[in-house]
């Protein structure tokens, strides 16, 4: 399999191209910090992928995602899976007071996902196959008042998707929205870890199977789906005075 | 940054720490600059203090996981130091490689492997895991970056071998593996009646098996002093097909009380022997079970209830070893404490690897003991025996020896100190070098 990775040295995207690099697969990684990327790179090669390769590009810049693409796609000589996995977490409190920093939010983890998502989209659907995951989150389900602003980026990014998935499913094309839980990743190191967290590689496990059976929407793990499903049940009347 | 309460593999020591966690190799070092020092941390499997800072940093190394380069013609791997030696050999093991030396858990860092010179079951023959780093990359808090081998910053690479995190961070590591014919050892076990018997099996066998080392019964007394069971084993080709131990059990919680008491010992013990049967017994198993019997159980730790528990491990020099092993013994039985788990080793000639290194040639005695009074006063009593025969404790198994026995068991820690990274130290090192200046 040729795998496009972008955001290729977040934690859960190395875990799911270290089990793929098992199978042998080849990859291209875009990160934006280039030398971090050839590190990932030499280490999926050890680890037994077939090759790999690297581009320094910052995902906000979306002029670059076109000419990206090209390359990738021309380096691989077709891409059969892409993984879109860039994202960050702000601090919430500063976006609350500050519009510029809630706009960077959004458009890192939203906007610069869908605007991949697109070009992606358009590129499968002229080839009449391929697998698009991203990752999306259990935040985008519904808006608490502790991370709405990643909540709604990631909301943005659920629904696109769906529509998305509609359009390109008789182009033979999947789309996959993955919804992580909390995971023990460097973005959520200040954090304080409770029971319902998950560690990298038991995530990354969750999305290699939803890869291999082309699922839709999958919840990893699979306890969210029905947390999520209580959760987005409670009347907002309620929901409103909710601490969580 | 964050507030953390953190214990060791003993759970007998704990505190609070402020830690950190480097997402990279390229990043700069990882200083904490409100904590009075810092102190790199693996897995935490070291037994006392020696991988503590309390009240203090930890920077967690273990997210430095990634391999770097492997060449499966000559076995050359370099990796960064929060791999663990589980991942290793989860990726040579299926191209015809090993570690040529490995400790009885897989479950360490490379970085912690190095930073304690590990040892083991064929200390004899190959040494101790330091042997085979032919690289490594140092990083200090003055922001340097020191490539160290035995040609290049020999002085860095000979204090950062054994030097339990004090000299900076391990980055990498370029470490030189073993070719083995499958995931086999030939294992053969049979019974000793008594300590002389131990010393004899152990020169008997040296030349012709690769790793060799005995259980013993603690509680034996007398003429029995000192019985137990003998391993050796050699790697094998197989023709059988040997399953590798699959997934571990883990033990659940720690109890207000420890499962190792007077009583479980002396059954335990017994059984433990008697199974054992006069006949010499082979066995063909995987190299996991083998090693690592003790990773099958998650937490095993836990088995000593929640005040934890302490390990002594100390080697004597060969020339008094009957004696002085025979000393020891004659101590711990008579205190009818100890554990399942008391291991007798013979370690080999080969020269220390670093200042600090643990094993010297002779014989290494490693038994735990469930935290509480008692142990402390037998403790001091087998300090005695161990000055006095011109041996040591392992600092990594270590919460409580007394300063003057460190210094006396490694006469180079002066030259460590002055090596030591002017922004590491663990409590351990505090502990063992106050009142010298």
């Amino acid at each position: 399999m040729k795998v496009l990775v972008i955001g290729a040295t977040s934690t859960i995207a190395k875990a799911v191209a270290r089990l793929l690099a098992q199978r042998g697969d080849c990859f291209y990684l875009v990160a934006r910090n280039g030398a971090r990327a050839q590190a990932v790179a030499d280490d999926l090669v050890v680890r037994g992928a077939d090759g790999a390769y690297f581009e320094q590009m910052d995902a906000n810049d979306i002029a670059a995602h076109e000419p990206m693409l090209k390359r990738a796609a021309e380096t691989l000589g077709g891409i059969d899976t892409v993984i879109i996995a860039h994202g960050s977490l702000g601090d919430q409190h500063v976006c609350e007071q500050c519009v510029q920093a809630m706009m960077n939010e959004i458009a890192t983890n939203g906007l610069s996902v869908v605007a991949l998502a697109t070009l992606v989209g358009s590129y499968m659907a002229e080839r009449g196959s391929g697998t698009l995951v991203v990752l999306s989150s259990v935040a985008g389900d519904r808006g608490r008042q502790s991370n709405y602003v990643y909540g709604s980026a990631k909301a943005l990014v659920t629904t696109f998707l769906s529509g998305l998935r509609q359009r390109l499913h008789r182009r033979g094309v999947c789309v996959i929205t993955v919804k992580p839980g909390p995971v023990d990743t460097p973005m959520t190191a200040g954090m304080e870890k409770g029971l319902l967290w998950s560690d990298p590689p038991r995530v990354a496990a969750g999305i290699v199977r939803a890869i291999d059976r082309r699922a839709g929407v999958v919840y990893v793990p699979g306890y969210w789906r029905p947390i999520m499903a209580v959760i987005r049940s409670i009347p907002e009347r309620a929901f409103q005075r909710l601490a969580l | 940054m964050r507030t953390e309460d953190i214990t060791s593999w003993g759970n007998a020591i704990r505190g609070k720490h402020l830690t950190v966690a480097p997402r990279s190799r390229f990043e700069a070092f990882p200083d904490i600059p409100s904590a009075g020092s810092v102190l790199p941390f693996g897995q935490g499997r070291s037994y006392g203090d020696s991988c503590l800072n309390i009240g203090g940093g930890l920077v967690f190394a273990r997210q430095l996981d990634q391999f770097i380069e492997f060449d499966a013609q000559t076995g050359v791997l370099k990796c960064e130091a929060g791999v663990l030696l589980s991942e290793i050999l989860k990726l040579v093991m299926p191209r015809g490689w090993f570690l040529p030396v490995v400790p009885g858990t897989q479950h360490i860092t490379v970085g912690g492997a190095i930073a304690n010179d590990v040892h083991g079951k064929n200390h004899h023959r190959a040494g101790t895991f330091g042997r085979y780093v032919r690289q490594l990359e140092l990083l200090r808090s003055t922001g340097e970056r020191l490539c160290c081998s035995r040609e290049s910053n020999a002085k860095w690479f000979e204090a950062t071998v054994g030097g339990l995190g004090l000299t900076g961070l391990i980055v990498w590591a370029q470490l030189q593996l073993r070719p083995i014919p499958g995931p086999c050892v030939h294992v053969e076990s049979l019974r000793f009646a008594h300590l002389d018997a131990f010393f004899d099996l152990t020169e008997e066998c040296a030349d012709d098996y690769e790793y060799t080392v005995a259980w013993i019964d603690c509680l034996a007394r007398g003429k029995r002093l000192g019985r137990g069971v003998f391993q050796r084993a050699n790697h094998c080709v197989s023709n059988e097909l040997v399953a590798c131990p699959r997934g571990a059990v883990t033990f659940p919680l720690s109890l207000p009380f420890s499962l190792v008491n007077p009583l479980s010992l002396r059954i335990f013990n017994a059984l433990q022997y008697h199974r054992a049967g006069d006949a010499v017994r082979k066995a063909v198993e995987h190299v996991e079970s083998f090693f690592f019997p003790l990773d099958r159980i998650a937490h095993w730790n836990r088995l000593y209830g929640r005040k934890g528990f302490h390990q002594y491990q100390c080697v004597v020099p060969m020339a008094v070893a009957r004696e002085a092993i025979h000393a020891l013994l004659e101590i711990i039985s008579r205190e009818g404490t100890g554990s399942f788990l008391a291991v007798l080793k013979q370690c080999g000639p080969a020269s220390p690897c670093g200042l600090l290194s643990f094993p010297m040639h002779g014989v290494t005695l490693a038994l735990d003991f469930p935290s509480g009074e008692g142990p402390s006063r037998l403790f001091t009593r087998l300090d005695e025996v161990v000055s006095q025969a011109g041996g040591r404790l392992y600092p990594a198994k270590d919460s409580r020896m007394p300063a003057h026995l460190f210094q006396a068991g490694y006469p180079r820690w002066r030259e460590l100190s002055a090596l030591r990274d002017p922004r590491c130290e663990s409590t351990f090192w505090r502990r063992v070098t106050q009142g010298a200046s």
